[in-house]
């Protein structure tokens, strides 16, 4: 009855907390003084077309760096409490076979999709999207080739090589700026470039590269994990 | 107007989706309905002008998670049933 009493309340009071949120709110129509100073300077500073990409990169890198950190960290984790103990075998289960349909899409869709999740990462300076999210389309290329055959193995090495790479180039790239321009993942010891040129905003492609190649290869392994 | 109508439809939808997801009691049913939800916020982030977090949680919300979900549900059953337990 007090349980029952206590989880009521506490719903009237989550509720009550809520309306007033909604009640009060009112869509600001101008930007606070620190947005304001990224929007205005972040194309000249730093040579970016895309704010959240000049923001995420370089303005507050070092919580991208984190969100890298949290990732590896739970991808870590997955590995460790799926592994497979030394000797052990995975035991051949029967299964069904895919369908026809995936089996035939996969051929046409697979280098599309791949082409897609590189293309947003290497464009994250210009156009919406990044790392993160190309990343993610590559995760889900890989998902795809498992659901079409879920037989296939990822080569760990190449995997965990690529991972490891793009994490350290990541990390080394940041300690570049610190040395050769203003701080830490300063992207602006390389060249800006033209303005909206593929090959502009200093450093930051670089490390939209390394953190798409490092959030696909590590969502990939997570798959891979779960599957078998 | 249009904006309000259209957000409000991806509102309900995302609602519907989210109670689905708690009530039903099939566990496989329950992990789409999770990423439907996550679908309808992806379409909702894009109609507000946020392509960047769309993009996020298309791929991971309603991509990624949901496959994790079924590979797990998949992992903990017990040998010999086809079908998820009922409620």
């Amino acid at each position: 009855m007090i349980k029952r009493a206590t989880i009521l309340l506490t719903l009237v009071l989550l509720g009550f907390l809520f309306l007033q949120m909604v009640v009060g709110y009112v869509p600001s129509s101008t930007l606070n003084p620190i947005s304001r100073h990224y929007v205005a300077s972040g194309p000249d500073e730093l040579g970016a077309a895309n704010i959240v990409t000049a923001v995420l990169v370089t303005y507050r890198g070092l919580d991208t760096l984190g969100e890298v950190a949290v990732l590896f960290i739970s991808a870590a984790g997955v590995g460790l409490m799926l592994r497979r103990r030394t000797g052990e075998k995975a035991e051949e289960k029967q299964r069904r076979p895919s369908s026809e349909l995936v089996g035939t899409a996969i051929h046409f869709l697979l280098p599309l999709i791949f082409v897609l999740g590189i293309y947003i990462f290497i464009n994250g300076h210009l156009t919406p999207g990044g790392g993160f999210q190309g990343g993610a389309v590559l995760a889900s290329g890989i998902m795809l080739l498992l659901l079409a055959d879920p037989d296939t193995h990822l080569n760990h090495t190449i995997v965990h090589l690529l991972e490891s790479v793009s994490g350290f180039g990541y990390v080394v790239v940041g300690v570049l700026g610190l040395v050769f321009a203003g701080g830490f993942l300063d992207n602006r010891f390389l060249d800006l470039g033209t303005f909206g040129e593929l090959f502009s905003a200093g450093a930051m492609p670089i490390i939209y590269v390394f953190i798409g190649l490092k959030v696909g290869t590590e969502l990939s392994a997570v798959l891979e994990r779960m599957k078998d | 107007m249009m904006l309000l109508l259209i957000s409000t439809v991806l509102c309900i939808g995302i609602i519907v989706s989210a109670l689905l997801a708690v009530h039903l009691g099939n566990t496989v049913s329950a992990a789409i309905s999770a990423g439907m939800a996550s679908l309808f916020a992806a379409i909702i982030y894009l109609v507000l002008a946020a392509p960047d977090v769309a993009m996020t949680e298309a791929a991971i919300g309603s991509g990624l998670t949901t496959v994790i979900f079924l590979y797990s549900i998949r992992r903990t059953l017990t040998d010999g049933t086809k079908e998820p337990p009922e409620k």
